[in-house]
């Protein structure tokens, strides 16, 4: 069936900001989908709230919009352009409630928008569990027992039925929010409340537990001749009761015989019609019994999905370009496999190797949250790796993850009673507990039980924990030892840690020993059919002999005869082209996320353009720059220096970018380098200069610019002398983080103490910073560019929130809108002397103070930085691919970009924090990042634009007049609070406040009404939350643990989506959203207009200064 | 488990560890690229003369059954996988897979590249093999590897039929009354599900060996005919194709396999060798009248030539997406039907299961 003809215009719609359960996969699916459409022909309109998205460049779509993904919004969208099809399925969750809306709202029946793909019915029934379970009881699959209930009182009686333990899942959510498991009554009362409180439309569905089961899901693909392939199959090491996205997971299914396998794949296909998914992809879970194999049907997702991504990674087969393909009417045998081109995308992948993937967690960031792995999903990234084995695969992705280890190893524990508790309950640490059992001689029956890992999986990892016994015994380990080790997957580190050795002599002896990996392709069959992708993973293969090798000469060598001929195969292809590696930036955590996964696929596609070939190596299976097409060449690797050095060799590349992947490959700068390797750009002594404190002091004395007072210390009597000295509060925080690990403000001799009591990993080589911390400065953010020579700042950014919450959390605004041109003439000069000192040829981001006239240099990061995308964005200028290209040679001059620019419309960076998943954890804002992502809004003013980025960043700013909570501390009762007060009243707004804080407001001559303190009794405030009648919460607290009243009212206010402002100026700035809110209407605007109108202004600015 | 060495006839070797049990085996090497499915594959009787070689490399995760039985036992040559699991996990495992090469006397090899291998048989066709895990000398192997039997030519139907007619019984999961159907299977080396398909659609079976007369056929009084799957070279089982041709249009048949390159050589066509083979659960196999893609199981090493049957009412009813090979036949005249692939699946996907609804209704008719 060819392409349809009766549509020329497709809507896209973009999942938004990164959250926990939608992450850049959704970029990865969206941007493959508009290059497929555009291929054919079809003009492709984009919405999507997150700058830090390949999808959002302006190449990728016709129109793009980085606008709020609200209904309101889209229909302004749909009016404008006029798209004659919209497809739902792959911008996540968020894309498909959006559609869904559109859709009841009749908005698309208006405006003959036609949805594509999945329509409304086939979404709905997959969605709603009643009638998903009506739909699955009619083509007689089984399902776990069940029962809906819209109230506490239903939900009772279903309870009553089943029995305990028990699932609660509300109807549409993300990411499973708000579901969980229950073992008694009072558990359950509580949770269902929650659940009907958090679900869209009030339901909860009531299940039978099924923990401890297999758990499995298949990637299922049907066209519009009802064709349906399995892409793939996943099998989850841990078994159910755990979230999927935080499961290790593992491609192919392995413990399932061809019967099982092919009763799932049936059933999956007769649900994928049944549902009436009429193309694309679709992703179908189930469970099954592991004593006597009963299947039962969990769930499924009509669209793409996390796990659609690492399908297509896993097998090499582009599900979400393939789905956008069938949603325009081709079939699957229509369309050409990529990787074979021989061959149709009407098969199914088969694979030779095999991919696991390990869910990375950001508990260190969220102290006080329960970090037990649940059906909610918790973890904020992954890694994949690829091996021949299992237990290879695994080791890989252990060291893939950067958690500091090397392979399976173990974890500190302190008896039996523990180390079980542990492995009874799932966490992200099982793996090491694992380790730890198996070393204690467990068996694999009594693991079993306590875990409910499949045997088989338990088995694998006792070969490995057996195999590091045996190798400890061996002083020098003879070569098959060692090549033994090696397809064990053990990384050269591990085995020199279990030899008691370093790795580089590791690595030496193994060198020598002629043990080195081979390259194999990632080909969707198998070898069956010759393949031209180049996606490439490492491997250790035992050598065999080929005819043409095989001519041993006995008399020159006798006894080396065997090994004469032994070759083994490696499937590189030799280029003659000239090669630059850029290295990724391996699974997303929180402070090192999809801008930096931005900037390296800007690098490749860069790169590309002056004719070079790039190779990148990443293991986050969930992005753009592990996409098959991005670079001429994909490893799918983990990030260390053993893993690149080994392409390395392999590839001879001219040099290797590692500023753009974020701190992971900058940390692997220093290493590489003393390897001999090129290092492109900025050079690694320059890098060091930045990132040691002590030689950034000498740096900053040596440019005579101005730092916070401070000093770096050892114990908590060295802390305490310099924080007296330099006055308290004082900012303290390790060396060489990202994403402001461990970072606090302390006001105090009994906080300094009883941080540094927790500050384990503090060593004279790794010493606790401790600064002045500059309380109510405005910090400043700058992006700039250099070749060497030549230096341009991309954008100076203006922080909302005060000094002191982390660059990554506080929200921003481009450009700078209260420093006078003074200051920021001042922070221009401090930037170049600095760019110009450590000889900047790439990206550099520098963080300012800003006091009275006082502009303090906080820090600098001679690489791209996490605001990269959003100034590219803002300014219209790609600032990664400038600097990749400088990096390469080539000048600012000749690529153009020499004058700050300076837009006239205004852009506003908004974090997006993940508090709603972890109940209970305070959200306040500090100097340790804590978000998980970000959206851009972008207008005429301030005021809209800022109320844009709050509603993309699902804030329910208030639009229209309602009651207001005021609380703040005393230090906030000052005349910034009493103007945002007075503007709230202007509003219309009626203002409640405790008594400390109303009293401070009439002295102001604003009249609040008063409530008494929580804890002072009901009613409260807490009451005026849960009846829905506050609209908005400023409030502001001191020091580092809050008052439990706070924490009370927060946490309710998150729970039912409520606003909550914590900062004097977050509050300044919100009460101008809201202003614009009611004012005036929002409009959409393309960003290829804006950036249209910053080139015509240039042009003239270029004419005028020649002139 | 002591060293053992797979040699090819090009010379290529590969030395790694022997499983089953220790001996040599001879046979033409063959990879398949099913990720499950090995018990099947290893009691398809089709693998006569093999060696096997699995792509996937982690095989006998789940081990064997009493169940996933394809035949009354293995018969391929010898069995190559990359490794080999040291536990069976599944909760209708009675035997490892280890245990179950013994107890058959099948030679394995583990912990070799199979993947090089995979791509070497891809590029050069299939070819002799051994795996010895008691003569480790290439040059000696080599030797009695020239002088061991060849595929080509050779009828290896006659050492995997039935010796005695017998009825199907298995677990029937129909009641007898409501087999309708009488149909007679041409053993040449049949597969179990073949029978359990035909059970499920209606049919009551009675497996009768290869060299069956027609008249001891036709004496039966059968409503249709099943040419079966089986090993090797279709062109050496003259006295099937005999059989076949004296029974066109006499009967409805369905041919599977090696029953429809027979069918193919009844008509008057011809069969060739494919280069390396199709063998795996993945083939795109499109029927050409209605359009719908099924994928496929596969296994087989000759296909029939289209082009050369000289009864131009014999047509092509399906295609292979991957290589445009010929993967069915129908005849407009004569009540017969037959297809390259196994729609009976075991292991593979049931989408083609319908080509039994397609036999009864030619049965019916």
């Amino acid at each position: 069936m060819p392409k349809r003809t009766d549509i020329k215009k497709i809507l896209i719609i973009g999942s938004g900001p990164i959250i926990i359960g939608q992450a850049c996969e959704f970029d990865y699916s969206g941007t493959q989908a508009c290059k497929a459409l555009r291929e054919e022909g079809f003009k492709v309109i984009l919405v999507n709230s997150n700058p830090a998205t390949i999808m959002t460049d302006p190449e990728t779509a016709d129109r793009t919009y980085i606008e709020p993904i609200t209904v309101e919004m889209l229909e302004k969208i749909i009016q404008k352009e006029k798209p004659d099809a919209l497809l739902p399925t792959l911008g996540g969750q968020t894309g498909l409630n959006v559609s869904i809306k559109l859709a009841e709202a009749g908005i698309l029946d208006k405006h003959k928008v036609q949805m594509i793909g999945a329509d409304r019915k086939a979404i709905k029934k997959a969605e709603d569990r009643k009638l998903f379970k009506q739909a699955m009881q009619k083509i007689g699959l089984d399902l776990p027992k069940s029962g809906l209930a819209r109230d506490i009182k239903e939900a009772k009686k279903i309870a009553a039925k089943i029995g305990f333990p028990l699932i609660i899942r509300p109807s549409f959510t993300l990411g499973g929010s708000g579901a969980g498991t229950v073992y008694t009554a009072q558990e359950f009362e509580l949770m269902a409340r929650r659940g009907l409180e958090s679900s869209m439309i009030s339901e909860i569905l009531i299940e039978e537990s099924i923990i401890g089961w297999k758990e499995y899901e298949l990637e299922v693909m049907r066209d519009r001749k009802d064709n349906v392939v399995i892409i793939c199959s996943i099998e989850n090491f841990d078994p159910m009761g755990v979230h999927t996205g935080d499961s290790i997971t593992v491609a192919p299914a392995q413990t399932l015989s061809d019967r099982e396998y092919q009763k799932m794949r049936d059933a999956a296909i007769a649900c994928i019609r049944e549902i009436g998914v009429e193309t694309g992809g679709s992703n179908i879970q189930f469970a099954v019994n592991p004593d006597n194999g009963r299947m039962v049907v969990i769930e499924m997702n009509p669209r793409v999905s996390r796990s659609s991504a690492l399908a297509s990674k896993a097998t090499g087969f582009p599900i979400a370009k393939i789905a956008a393909k069938l949603a325009v009417g081709y079939t699957l045998d229509e369309i050409p496999n990529d990787i074979t081109k021989n061959t149709p995308a009407s098969f199914e992948p088969t694979i030779d190797y095999c991919v696991v993937k390990i869910p990375r967690f950001a508990f260190e960031k969220f102290p006080s949250a329960d970090s037990t792995l649940t059906i909610q999903m918790k973890s904020v990234g992954e890694v994949m790796a690829i091996g021949r084995t299992f237990k290879e695969a695994l080791q890989k992705g252990i060291r893939g993850l950067e958690i500091k280890r090397d392979g399976l190893s173990g974890i500190k524990y302190k008896d039996k009673t523990e180390l079980e508790e542990q492995l009874k309950r799932p966490n992200a640490e099982r793996l090491f507990y694992l380790y730890e059992a198996l070393k204690e001689n467990y068996s694999l029956d009594r693991l079993y039980e306590l875990t409910k890992i499949d045997r088989w999986f338990l088995q694998n990892l006792k070969e490995l924990v057996e195999f590091e016994s045996q190798l400890s015994a061996k002083e020098n380990p003879p070569q098959e030892i060692i090549l033994k080790a090696k397809q064990l997957g053990f990384s050269d580190k591990q085995i020199a840690r279990i030899l008691n050795k370093d790795e580089d002599s590791v690595r030496a002896l193994r060198k020598a020993q002629g043990v080195e990996p081979v390259y194999k392709l990632v080909d969707t069959c198998s070898a069956e059919f010759e393949a031209w992708t180049p996606y490439y993973y490492s491997t250790y293969e035992t050598p065999f002999a080929k005819p043409e090798t095989r001519n041993p000469k006995p008399e020159t060598n006798p006894n080396d005869q065997n090994q004469n001929f032994q070759i083994t195969e490696d499937e590189t292809r030799k280029t003659e082209k000239k090669k630059i590696m850029i290295l990724g930036g391996g699974p997303n955590r929180i402070g090192q996320g999809i801008e930096f996964d931005y900037c390296c696929v800007h690098a490749s596609f860069a790169l590309k353009e002056m004719g070079y070939e790039t190779i990148m190596v990443n293991s986050n299976p969930e992005t753009v720059s592990t996409d098959y097409d991005t670079s001429d060449k994909l490893y799918f690797e983990p990030l260390t220096k053993e893993d690149v050095l080994n392409i390395i060799d392999k590839e001879k590349p001219e040099g290797v970018i590692v500023q753009l992947g974020g701190q992971t490959p900058l940390n692997l700068a220093v290493p590489l380098k003393e390897a001999g390797v090129r290092i492109l750009g900025t050079s690694a002594d320059a890098i060091d200069r930045a990132e040691d404190r002590k030689r950034f002091s000498q740096l900053v004395e040596k440019l005579g610019l101005v730092q916070p007072a401070n000093g770096s210390a050892v114990t908590f009597e060295q802390a305490k002398t310099i924080a007296r000295k330099i006055g308290y509060p004082v900012l303290v925080r390790p060396s060489y983080v990202l994403g402001g690990r461990a970072m606090e403000i302390i006001y105090d001799d009994q906080a300094l103490e009883y941080y540094i009591q927790r500050a384990v990993w503090a060593s004279p080589e790794r010493p606790i910073l401790v600064d002045k911390f500059i309380e109510d400065a405005i910090e400043v953010d700058v992006d700039m560019v250099g070749d060497g020579e030549t230096f341009c700042i991309g954008a100076i950014m203006e922080h909302i929130e005060e000094a002191g919450v982390h660059s990554g959390d506080a929200a921003m605004v481009l450009p700078a809108h209260t420093l006078t041109p003074e200051i920021l003439d001042k922070v221009r000069d401090y930037t170049y002397r600095l760019a110009k000192e450590l000889n900047i040829i790439g990206l550099m981001n520098v963080q300012y103070a800003v006091k009275n006239s006082t502009v303090y240099i906080l820090e600098v990061n001679p690489r791209a930085s996490r605001t990269a995308p959003f100034v590219s964005k803002a300014i219209g200028v790609p600032l990664a691919k400038l600097a990749a290209k400088v990096m390469a040679g080539e000048t600012l001059k000749e690529l153009g970009f020499t004058r700050e620019i300076t837009p006239k419309h205004i852009s506003v960076k908004e974090s997006v924090l993940p508090f709603v998943k972890f109940p209970g954890v305070d959200i306040t804002l500090g100097p340790e990042m804590k978000s998980t992502g970000e959206v851009m809004g972008i207008d005429t003013d301030f005021g809209r634009a800022y109320a844009k980025s709050q509603l993309a960043a699902y804030q329910n700013l208030p639009a229209a007049k309602g009651t207001v909570f005021i609380s703040v501390k005393d230090k906030d009762k000052r005349t910034q609070m009493a103007k945002t007060a007075k503007k709230l009243k202007d509003l219309k707004f009626e203002i409640i406040s405790t008594l400390g804080t109303a009293k401070f407001l009439e002295e102001n001559g604003i009249i609040a009404r008063t409530i008494q303190r929580v804890s002072d009794g009901k009613p409260n405030v807490l009451d005026l939350i849960q009846e829905g009648k506050i609209k908005l919460i400023i409030n502001t607290v001191s020091g580092k643990i809050p008052r439990q009243d706070e924490l009370k009212i927060r946490t309710s206010a998150i729970a039912l989506g409520i606003p909550v402002i914590t900062t004097l100026p977050g509050a300044e700035a919100c009460s101008r959203g809201i202003e614009a809110l009611i004012k005036h209407k929002l409009g959409v605007k393309p960003i290829q207009a804006y950036h249209k109108k910053l080139k015509v202004k240039s042009k003239k600015a270029k004419r005028q200064s020649k002139v | 488990m002591g060293q053992a060495i797979l040699l090819l006839e090009d010379g290529t070797s590969f030395v790694g560890e022997g499983f089953g049990v220790q001996g040599e085996a001879f046979g033409e090497v063959v990879f398949n690229t099913s990720i499950t499915g090995y018990q099947e594959i290893i009691t398809d009787p089709s693998y006569k003369g093999q060696i096997v070689l699995m792509t996937y490399p982690l095989i006998g995760n789940y081990g064997v059954n009493e169940e996933d039985v394809e035949s009354r036992k293995p018969w391929l040559e010898g069995f190559v996988v990359k490794e080999l699991s040291s536990i069976r996990s599944n909760w209708r495992s009675t035997m490892s897979l280890d245990e179950y090469l013994k107890k058959y006397n099948i030679v394995g090899i583990q912990g070799i590249d199979t993947r090089a291998l995979t791509r070497h048989l891809r590029m050069k066709g299939a070819q002799q093999g051994v795996i010895s895990t008691q003569d480790l000398d290439a040059d000696s192997l080599m030797k009695k590897l020239k002088a061991s039997p060849r595929l080509v030519g050779v009828d290896l139907v006659k050492e995997v039929t039935c010796k005695e007619p017998y009825e199907w019984s298995e677990k029937l999961g129909v009641a007898k009354h409501k087999l309708k159907y009488k149909v007679a299977v041409l053993d040449c080396g049949v597969k179990f599900n073949i029978l359990r398909n035909l059970v499920s659609v209606g049919c009551k079976v009675k497996v009768m060996p290869a060299r069956t007369s027609v008249e001891e056929i036709l004496k039966l009084k059968p409503d249709g005919l099943l040419l079966s799957n089986g090993p090797g070279d279709p062109e050496a089982v003259t006295y099937v194709i005999e059989t076949a041709r004296k029974l066109l249009g006499k009967l409805p048949i369905f041919g599977i396999c090696l029953g429809h390159q027979i069918l193919g050589l009844a008509l008057g066509g011809k069969t060739y060798k494919l280069k390396f083979g199709h063998h795996g659960g993945n083939h795109p196999v499109k029927d050409l009248k209605t359009g719908k893609i099924s994928i496929t199981s596969q296994n087989h090493g000759f296909n029939v030539d289209m082009r050369s049957i000289p009864d131009k009412k014999a047509v092509m009813t399906h295609i292979n997406l991957y290589d445009n090979t010929a993967e069915g036949l129908e005849h407009n005249k004569l009540k017969l039907f037959s297809v390259q692939y196994h729609p009976e699946a075991g292991p593979g996907p049931h989408d083609a299961r319908y080509l039994f609804e397609r036999f009864v209704k030619l049965m019916r008719k």
